[in-house]
């Protein structure tokens, strides 16, 4: 009797010592990185990775406002780049980028920002006119316009995302079409191919994992 | 016992006979359609979605047959030629501009229509190619 009464307590035991090892998921970090000795708040010097971040930007919007970094500091947001002329990637891009909104709508916390890489002609009233007819309304769903440099190098260095302007492209430009997630501190967590459905059921299930982080 | 299991294989050689016996037409619907299918995910998904659906106010969507069926003839230089005017398709009115394909043969544009005409809840069955290929010669 005592045998079996032993067991069990042993069993019940190394389920505790199992569930308690699970580790809370945790999104990585993108970019580059580096070592920084930093004081904490008692003063003590400590050594800390210090990640790469999105550093200020500001753009106008669809309503010709100019919006700033301040619209998305504090927040989750997803960023991309496209051009309303687009007929190949773009398209697929914001098909699927509008599943995302929808399913996060009501969420404070979450926003999306998208760069059209086209200076000529994306005008903020023809991205209005854009959002409109995709079926986006507020200031949830950026849309923004910049100089060609501001707009071209914030993708490359600091959203990792590849852009340019090409004569022998179907449209004009080429980019590539990955949506980026960005952490309330402007850290890059995430990158996924926004043509491809599971890639974006994947981004689906990162926001919340993020928005945990900061739920402590 | 022999003479079941001849009988039995003369039956179904005879079956066999028939059921390959499809008209002409109905094998070419078959090899459009396919065909057709591939060339609308290269070429049309991205904005007509994977069921005909369109894309908010910038595609339209392909499931309207009174359209489709009105504008049956010109459907072939839409596909190659793309489209600068307003098209009203469930009631609504579409502005945006549709890119051509200049790429296309006659025969691809002949495939992805059959495809479009008879998917999406559209049943207007076969075009042959050559039909399509002098609708091409007369677009406007």
């Amino acid at each position: 009797m005592n045998k079996i009464i032993s067991s069990i307590a042993f069993c019940l035991l190394f389920i505790t010592i199992l569930s308690s090892c699970q580790q809370e998921k945790k999104l990585p970090f993108y970019g580059e990185r580096h070592a920084e000795t930093v004081k904490d708040a008692a003063g003590v010097e400590k050594i800390d990775t210090v990640y790469q971040t999105i550093p200020n930007w500001s753009f106008l919007n669809q309503d010709s406002i100019v919006t700033t970094n301040k619209a998305t500091d504090g927040k989750v947001y997803v960023a991309d780049f496209f051009f309303t002329s687009c007929t190949t990637i773009c398209p697929t891009m914001h098909r699927n980028l509008m599943t995302v909104y929808n399913e996060f709508k009501t969420n404070p916390d979450v926003m999306f920002v998208s760069h059209t890489i086209d200076f000529k002609y994306d005008r903020p009233y023809v991205l209005k006119k854009y959002a409109q007819k995709l079926g986006v309304d507020g200031a949830k769903w950026q849309f923004l316009y910049g100089s060609k440099d501001s707009v071209y190098t914030l993708a490359e260095k600091n959203y990792l995302v590849a852009v340019g302007e090409d004569s022998t492209a179907k449209d004009g430009y080429i980019h590539q079409g990955y949506l980026v997630l960005v952490d309330k501190d402007r850290r890059i967590r995430g990158a996924y191919d926004g043509t491809k459905e599971d890639q974006v059921e994947q981004l689906k299930k990162d926001i919340p994992v993020l928005l945990a982080e900061y739920k402590k | 016992m022999r003479k079941y299991i001849i009988n039995s294989i003369f039956l179904l050689s005879i079956v066999a006979i028939i059921v390959s016996c499809q008209n002409q037409e109905t094998i070419d619907l078959q090899n459009y359609m396919s065909n057709g299918k591939d060339i609308y995910k290269a070429k049309c998904q991205n904005c007509h979605g994977e069921n005909g659906e369109g894309l908010g106010q910038l595609a339209p969507p392909l499931t309207d047959s009174v359209f489709l069926k009105t504008n049956k003839n010109r459907l072939a230089c839409i596909i190659k030629n793309g489209a600068n005017e307003t098209f009203t398709i469930h009631g609504k009115e579409y502005k945006e501009k549709m890119p051509a394909f200049p790429e296309l043969a006659d025969i691809d544009v002949a495939q992805v229509m059959v495809f479009v005409t008879n998917s999406f809840g559209n049943k207007q069955g076969f075009v042959p190619y050559t039909q399509v290929s002098t609708q091409l010669q007369n677009c406007k």
